[in-house]
C-alpha cells in the first residue's frame, strides 16, 4: 500500500462481505420458497425476502465500486484521498440506510408512510429517507474523490471512473419522480435501472478491470487506456439506444421495437471487447503477478460477462422474440448470469486484489479463493441453464398456448429443485471466499519452518 | 490498433460519439413523454381513485411477486390484464367484487401452493385498487402480453 488513505477500502470491502452474505442467504431463502411454498409465508413473505436479496446485492456491489475507487484513485492520481473522515462519515450514513432498510422492510413498519415508509418501485422500494441519505452519501463520495483526482495526475482510468460514478448519481435521483401514470413511471425507471446497468456501471466494469490489467500483466499503459476507450465507447453507443429494449410494451411508442432490437443487440460488442481486452493484456503481459486469484476472477468477469450481459441478453432482446418471452424465466436467468459475471466478479476480482495489498501481506489462501470462483460460477452457471429452461418451457405453455401461470409453473418445478441446488453451490461458494479473504492462513507464512511451534 | 487510431482519437470518439446518442435519446424521450400523455395512455380517466390505486399496488410491494407488463418478480401471475383473465375488465361494478373477494380469501394457507399475504385492505383502498386496474388495462401496450393467461 503506497497511500495511507488507501486503507478506507477495506472497510467498504468488508461491509460489502457482509451484505454479500446476506444477499446469497436471502437467494437462497427466496429459492426454497419456489419449492415449499408454505415456508414463512406469514411470518416473512416472499415479496419481502425479495426485495433483501436484491436490494443487498445492490448495495453491496455499490460499497464494492466506493472500496475500489477509494483503492485505485490514490494510486492513479498519486495522492492522497481529499480527506479520509468524509469517507468514513459516507459509509457511516450508507450503512445506517441499509439498517433502516431491514428493518423498514421485515418488520413492515411505517407501511404508506410518504417519508419512512417502503416505496414499492422494483429495486427503488427503500423509503424516502433512505433515499435522501443515499444522494447525500453520494455527493459526499463525489466531492472526496473529484477534489482528489482534480489536485493529482489524471488518467483514463479515473476519468472514466469518475464519469460513470457521476452518472449513477446523477441518475438515482430519478427514483424521487414517480408519476402517478404507469407509462410514464417506467418509462422513467428504466433511466435509473436500464441507464445504470448498461450504462455508466460499464463505465465503473471497464476502468476497474483497466486497472487491474494495468497492474497484473504490466502491458503498457498506453495501450490499455486505448482499449478503455474504446470499450466505452462501445457501451454507450450501443447501451443508450438500447434502452429501446425496454420501452417495447409498457406503453411507449412502437418504432422502439427497431430502435431497442438494432442497438441492444449491439450491447454484445462492449462486452465481447471486454473479455478480448483481459485476455489479450495476459497474453501480452510479461509480467508473472504472484496474485493468481485476481486473475482468475478479472479473466472471469470478462468470460461471464460476456456470456450473462452479452448472449442471454441477445437471447430475448428482439423484440419479436421479446413479446413471448417478455417476463418469463428467461429474464431470471439473463438477470442472475449478467449480475454475478459483470459485477459480482468483478468487485471479488478487485478485493481479492487490494486485500493482500492493503494489509501488505502476500496473497494468501489462493487455492481457497479459486475453488471459490469454480464453485460460485458452476453453481451460477447451471442455475442459469436450469433457468432457461424453465424460461422456454414456461414461454411455449403459457405465452404460445395460453395455459395459465400457476398451472404452468407447477409444471417446471423440477427446474426449481435444480436452481436450489444450484443455490447452495453459490452459498458455499460465497462463504468460502468470505472465509479465504478474512482469514489468512498462518502456517503458509511459516512454510518452511516446521520446528517454529504454532501459536 | 496501434497504427489505426491513438488515444486521443479514441478518446475524442468516445466524448463526441456519446453525446451525440445521449441528444438524440433525450429528443426521442421528449417525443415517447409526449406520446404516452396524448395517445397511448388516457390522461382523462387518471382520477384520484386511480393514483390511489397505484400507492396501494406500490405499499404493498405487489411487485416483488408478481409482473406488471411483464416487469417485476416472475413468482406471481401478470396484473396488467388480470381483470381481462377474470373476465371483468367491462364491468367495474363485477371487478371490485372479483377484487375484493379474491383479496380477502388470502392467504388460502393450502399445501405445496404460493400463498399471497392477507393485506386487510378496506373497502376503499379495493376500490381504488381496482380503478387503477381497470385503468392500466386501457394502456396500448402495442398488444402485449400475447394472450389473456399474461
Amino acid at each position: 500500500m503506497k497511500y495511507q488513505s488507501q486503507k478506507i477500502a477495506l472497510v467498504y470491502f468488508a461491509v460489502a462481505m457482509g451484505l454479500f452474505a446476506i444477499q446469497v442467504l436471502g437467494g437462497l431463502l427466496a429459492g426454497w420458497i419456489y419449492v415449499s411454498p408454505n415456508t414463512l409465508s406469514e411470518l416473512l413473505p416472499f415479496n419481502i425476502v425479495r426485495m433483501l436479496h436484491t436490494n443487498s446485492l445492490i448495495v453491496w456491489l455499490l460499497l464494492g465500486f466506493f472500496g475500489a475507487a477509494y483503492f485505485l484513485i490514490p494510486e492513479e492520481s498519486e495522492r492522497e484521498i481529499y480527506s479520509e473522515k468524509l469517507a468514513y462519515l459516507q459509509l457511516a450514513i450508507l450503512v445506517l440506510g441499509t439498517l433502516g432498510v431491514v428493518v423498514t422492510y421485515v418488520f413492515n413498519l411505517f407501511e404508506g408512510h410518504w417519508l419512512l415508509g417502503k416505496e414499492g418501485r422494483e429495486f427503488i422500494e427503500q423509503p424516502k429517507w433512505v433515499k435522501a441519505g443515499i444522494v447525500v452519501a453520494a455527493l459526499i463520495f463525489l466531492y472526496n474523490v473529484t477534489m482528489t483526482v482534480l489536485q493529482g495526475k489524471k488518467t483514463a482510468i479515473t476519468n472514466i471512473l469518475l464519469l460513470g460514478l457521476w452518472g449513477l448519481a446523477l441518475l438515482f435521483l430519478f427514483s424521487f419522480y414517480n408519476p402517478h401514470n404507469l407509462a410514464l413511471d417506467k418509462m422513467y425507471w428504466w433511466y435509473i435501472v436500464h441507464l445504470w446497468v448498461e450504462g455508466v456501471w460499464e463505465l465503473i466494469m471497464a476502468s476497474i478491470l483497466a486497472y487491474l490489467m494495468l497492474k497484473l500483466t504490466g502491458v503498457d499503459r498506453e495501450v490499455v487506456e486505448k482499449w478503455l476507450y474504446v470499450i466505452v465507447a462501445a457501451a454507450l453507443f450501443s447501451g443508450i439506444l438500447g434502452t429501446g429494449h425496454h420501452y417495447y410494451w409498457i406503453g411507449t411508442p412502437g418504432y422502439w421495437q427497431w430502435i431497442g432490437s438494432v442497438f441492444s443487440s449491439l450491447e454484445v460488442i462492449p462486452f465481447f471487447a471486454m473479455m478480448a481486452f483481459a485476455f489479450v493484456m495476459v497474453w501480452k503481459g510479461r509480467r508473472d503477478h504472484p496474485n493468481k486469484a485476481a486473475l482468475l476472477w478479472s479473466l472471469g468477469c470478462g468470460t461471464l460477462a460476456f456470456f450473462g450481459a452479452g448472449v442471454w441478453g441477445f437471447l430475448h432482446t428482439l423484440h419479436g422474440v421479446n413479446y413471448y418471452t417478455h417476463g418469463t424465466q428467461i429474464t431470471a436467468a439473463h438477470g442472475h448470469l449478467a449480475f454475478y459475471g459483470a459485477y459480482v466478479c468483478l468487485n471479488l476480482a478487485i478485493i481479492s486484489y487490494a486485500l493482500p495489498v492493503l494489509r501488505n501481506r502476500d496473497p494468501y489462501n489462493q487455492v481457497l479463493n479459486m475453488a471459490s470462483f469454480w464453485m460460485m460460477t458452476s453453481g451460477m452457471v447451471f442455475m442459469t441453464f436450469v433457468l432457461t429452461f424453465a424460461g422456454t418451457v414456461q414461454t411455449h405453455m403459457q405465452r404460445v398456448l395460453g395455459e395459465y401461470f400457476m398451472d404452468v409453473q407447477d409444471s417446471v418445478a423440477i427446474f426449481y429443485w435444480m436452481r436450489f441446488g444450484s443455490g447452495v453451490v453459490v452459498v458455499l461458494g460465497a462463504i468460502l471466499f468470505i472465509y479465504a479473504m478474512a482469514v489468512p492462513r498462518k502456517e503458509i507464512i511459516e512454510a518452511g519452518s516446521a520446528e517454529t511451534p504454532a501459536e | 490498433m496501434r497504427e489505426v487510431m491513438t488515444k486521443s482519437m479514441a478518446r475524442n470518439i468516445f466524448y463526441g460519439g456519446s453525446l451525440f446518442f445521449i441528444i438524440i435519446f433525450l429528443g426521442l424521450s421528449f417525443h415517447s413523454h409526449r406520446y404516452i400523455v396524448t395517445t397511448s395512455t388516457n390522461v382523462e380517466t387518471l382520477t384520484h381513485g386511480v393514483a390511489a390505486g397505484k400507492k396501494v399496488w406500490e405499499d404493498k410491494a405487489c411487485i416483488n411477486c408478481h409482473t406488471l407488463l411483464g416487469e417485476g418478480a416472475y413468482f406471481a401471475p401478470e396484473i396488467a390484464n388480470v381483470l381481462t383473465r377474470w373476465g371483468v375488465a367491462d364491468d367495474p361494478e363485477g371487478a371490485f367484487e372479483a377484487v375484493k373477494g379474491w383479496m380477502e380469501s388470502q392467504p388460502t394457507g393450502i399445501e405445496g401452493r404460493r400463498q399471497m399475504p392477507q393485506f386487510n385492505l378496506s373497502d376503499e383502498e379495493i376500490q381504488n385498487l381496482t380503478e387503477w386496474l381497470l385503468w392500466v388495462e386501457t394502456i396500448d401496450t402495442q398488444n402485449w402480453p400475447p394472450n389473456e393467461a399474461g
